[in-house]
């Protein structure tokens, strides 16, 4: 008789997103490195194949024969992840969007984030779900930030949303999962891939977004600002595979009192 | 004439399009998305799209964010 203890294994599907599939379950930001070949490199640690960039003015004036974003992290081998960062309003958001797909031929995936409040950076959802309408209408894979609200995440999928990315904490912070119950209850809704955005502060917390059950973890600070920024991007590789793999093998039931692992028949008197 | 890029004044010929701003910003080999008085101007009309007096241009590019 099996012990009612034990975990019930899963099978693996793999992440897609927008009809792509990807290997990675990080996804990584480009926002707060040292410098571009540090970018690079913690990029490259993070195995990331999805990769967000803010849109911005260009800075003009600046030394022409200096490499910019795209030269180190080039569309040929990452998929580019346009933000709509800073953007307060649902028609900021769209603008920024419709800049992103002129500046990178056409592609339609953008990270949809409308902001609320800069102090917290929480979403502003009436005006997510205003964009949401929009740029679906409008032909764009929406992957957006969220708060971890289950409704609003159901809401935002009917609407027709590539990926739900609740996050686990305000961007930047830090501060790891706060609502995993949130988060365990989006996933279990969703028909789309919820990936936790914003939030996460070290390895444990990318792990636990996936024993979640989450699809994948997006992430910036948590690398860019870490001591050593690349050997914390091979962390988060290494806690997203390990939390995959956890969640994928069907963790044990908790128990309140201890279970002796060895036989207790059989001892030597 | 003037037009204004990425909210400074700027003094081109009469009749440049697009593509001669590109030259005079120097970032012609740049990856670049262009606005012009808020409407998008797709890359295949940069030879053709002429500019006018007053035009407040917007050059945008891809940097790191999270």
């Amino acid at each position: 008789m099996s012990d009612p203890m034990k975990g019930v294994p899963r099978t693996d599907r793999p992440l897609v997103v927008a009809g792509k599939t990807y290997r990675s379950r990080l996804l990584t930001g480009t926002g707060k490195y040292a410098d571009l070949e540090q970018t690079r490199a913690a990029t490259e640690a993070a195995g990331a194949e999805i990769v967000t960039v803010a849109i911005r003015r260009s800075n003009l004036g600046q030394d022409p024969s200096q490499p910019n974003l795209l030269d180190v992290l080039p569309t040929s081998r990452y998929t580019i992840l346009p933000n709509t960062a800073g953007c307060y309003t649902a028609d900021d958001a769209v603008r920024t969007c419709r800049l992103a797909r002129e500046l990178l031929d056409g592609a339609t995936l953008v990270k949809l984030e409308v902001l609320g409040d800069p102090k917290t950076l929480f979403p502003d959802v009436e005006q997510t779900l205003v964009a949401v309408k929009i740029l679906v209408a409008e032909g764009f894979d929406v992957m957006v930030y969220t708060n971890d609200d289950p409704i609003v995440a159901k809401r935002l999928e009917e609407l027709g949303c590539c990926a739900v990315m609740p996050l686990a904490a305000p961007i930047g912070s830090g501060l790891g999962i706060r609502n995993p119950y949130n988060i365990l209850t989006i996933v279990e809704n969703a028909t789309v891939p919820v990936l936790v955005d914003a939030g996460v502060g070290t390895a444990s917390d990318a792990a636990v977004a996936m024993e979640l059950g989450c699809d994948g973890v997006l992430m910036n600070t948590a690398i860019a600002l870490a001591g050593d920024p690349v050997r914390m991007a091979r962390a988060m590789k290494l806690a997203v595979e390990a939390g995959r793999e956890a969640w994928l093998a069907g963790r044990m039931s908790r128990r309140r009192f201890g279970s002796a692992s060895s036989p207790i028949e059989g001892l030597s008197s | 004439m003037h037009v204004t890029v990425n909210g400074n004044p700027y003094q081109l010929p009469e009749g440049a399009t697009l593509a001669v701003l590109l030259v005079a910003l120097e970032i012609a080999g740049q990856r670049v998305a262009f606005e012009v008085n808020g409407t998008i101007v797709p890359r295949s009309q940069r030879d053709v799209h002429p500019l006018r007096e007053g035009d407040r241009v917007e050059v945008v590019t891809a940097i790191g964010g999270g």
